[in-house]
């Protein structure tokens, strides 16, 4: 068997992750954060903020309640159910800043959480405001 | 180099210890290992530091249980999954024996006996001490993400195992290392960190093939083909292989990954891995069943998978190896 029959082969036989479930739980949990998300915003509204700073708050929440889940170690166990549920809301992008922030204490706070907090987040933020940047050019020229 | 290199003066395996985490301690073997924490930190304050105090209570047990005193042994030969190998350097570290570092991935515990027994074979040393270990903590960072990254694990992935084993190659015991095969680098362009099973069997198949062609022992003669660790996918990969070239090894065959968790029960997907695995499933229950005349004689052959982080980001793909360890009495 050379190495294209043998990746074929492995290929081939891999237990593959149910999709059915995985879309499942990602569109429930999912939906759930967005659903909270929304409830807050309409307290945020009801308590006085103005539209554009109850949006804001909305996202400072979820960021918060993600980072505490995260710190207290709840967060991985909802997310190896919920997937792309918690991964694709705000809340995913809280997780992936606070679980390198929290594994790297050990190696201080230059050499560890300093240098390692973006590992994850990095490609995110260097990506979107990249093409943030590309994006308001493009607006700038042609109001599109 | 002869295939197989049959050992004029074999070793006894005359002392071993098991140290575990609080995840394999609820596992079905659970009651075999000697010690455990249900700290995963054991006391420590980093998981590397963690992985470092198993590897010392795991020989300091080793040396107790067999009545050896520190001076009685001769060499050290440790290894882990960490950069440098630092888990066996700093743990070993109080011990003034002299000490070889050693890397296999989770074929270590395998390479580290069959180096000890060609040491003892050879009369370079009367007493050597073999040490491995993982820490599923400290490896999860090295390797994939931070521990409590939120992410989703594929069916054919394998856990680390956090526990260490220690033997003590000398003179009398119920078990000895008759015969070795080092395992030859074998890279079959599986580059999936999530299916390691796949990438090792290769390398196995092809040990356990050399032995056969080279060896008048037949499948027959063993009473447990063991290997450490293929996990589920990896172990179906080998049995299905061999039996197409004709070697039917279903019988006899376990795989140390998949006797450690209860996988469904545990959410342990396709088994255990790294090189605590092996060394705690044979210093917790295989030599224990050689004390109790369960088990006679036995192949043990370590797989790992010799990447790293680094190497596959630059598209690189697993080579893996599996050294034999003929076990008998």
């Amino acid at each position: 068997m050379d190495k294209e029959d043998y990746k074929k082969y492995v290929e081939g036989r891999a237990k593959k992750s149910s999709y059915l479930k995985n879309c499942s739980f990602a569109f429930l949990i999912g939906g759930f954060i967005c659903a909270l998300g929304q409830g807050l915003r309409n307290l945020y509204l009801y308590l006085g903020a103005w539209e554009q700073d109850a949006s804001t708050l909305v996202s400072i929440s979820l960021i918060f309640i993600a980072s505490i889940l995260t710190g207290l170690g709840i967060f991985d166990n909802i997310a190896r159910i919920a997937g792309a549920g918690t991964l694709v809301p705000i809340t995913g992008f809280a997780n992936a800043v606070v679980s390198p922030a929290i594994d790297t204490k050990s190696e201080g706070y230059i050499f560890g959480v300093g240098a390692k907090i973006f590992t994850i987040a990095g490609p995110v933020i260097l990506y979107g405001s990249l093409s943030g940047v590309i994006y308001g050019i493009i607006y700038y020229f042609t109001g599109i | 180099m002869n295939d197989i290199i049959k050992l004029k003066n074999p070793p006894h395996i005359s002392s071993y210890y098991s140290v575990v985490g609080s995840h394999e301690r609820s596992g079905p073997l659970g009651a075999c290992f000697d010690e455990y924490s249900s700290d995963d930190r054991f006391g420590k304050d980093s998981w590397e530091k963690a992985e470092s105090e198993m590897q010392r209570l795991a020989l300091s047990g080793a040396i107790k249980r067999g009545d050896f005193k520190e001076s009685d042994i001769d060499a050290l030969l440790a290894g882990d999954l960490l950069n440098q190998c630092v888990g066996s350097s700093y743990g070993l570290i109080d011990f003034d024996i002299p000490y070889i570092g050693l890397y296999g991935a989770c074929s270590t515990c395998a390479l580290s006996l069959a180096l000890g027994a060609i040491l003892y074979d050879s009369g370079a040393s009367s007493a050597c001490a073999c040490v491995t270990s993982s820490h599923y903590c400290a490896s999860e960072r090295q390797f994939r993400f931070p521990l409590e990254y939120g992410g989703q694990r594929t069916p054919t992935s394998q856990w680390t195992v956090t526990g260490a084993g220690a033997f003590i190659l000398s003179d009398t015991g119920h078990a000895k290392i008759k015969e070795i095969v080092f395992g030859k680098s074998v890279d079959m362009g599986i580059n999936d960190i999530n299916n390691m099973g796949a990438a090792m069997a290769p390398a196995c198949i092809d040990t356990i093939k050399r032995y056969f062609k080279n060896s008048n022992h037949t499948i027959e003669d063993f009473d447990l083909i063991l290997t450490g660790d293929l996990g589920f996918e990896g172990s179906e990969i080998l049995k299905d292989l061999l039996l197409r070239e004709g070697l039917d090894i279903r019988d006899k065959h376990a795989d140390c990954g998949l006797m450690i968790y209860d996988l469904d029960a545990q959410d342990k997907h396709a088994g255990g891995s790294g090189c605590g695995c092996s060394a705690s499933v044979l210093a917790g229950s295989v030599l224990r069943n050689f004390e109790a005349s369960t088990l006679n004689d036995i192949l043990f052959i370590g797989t790992g998978a010799l990447m790293s982080p680094m190497t596959l980001y630059q598209g690189g793909t697993i080579p893996s190896v599996a050294h034999l360890v003929h076990i008998g009495r």
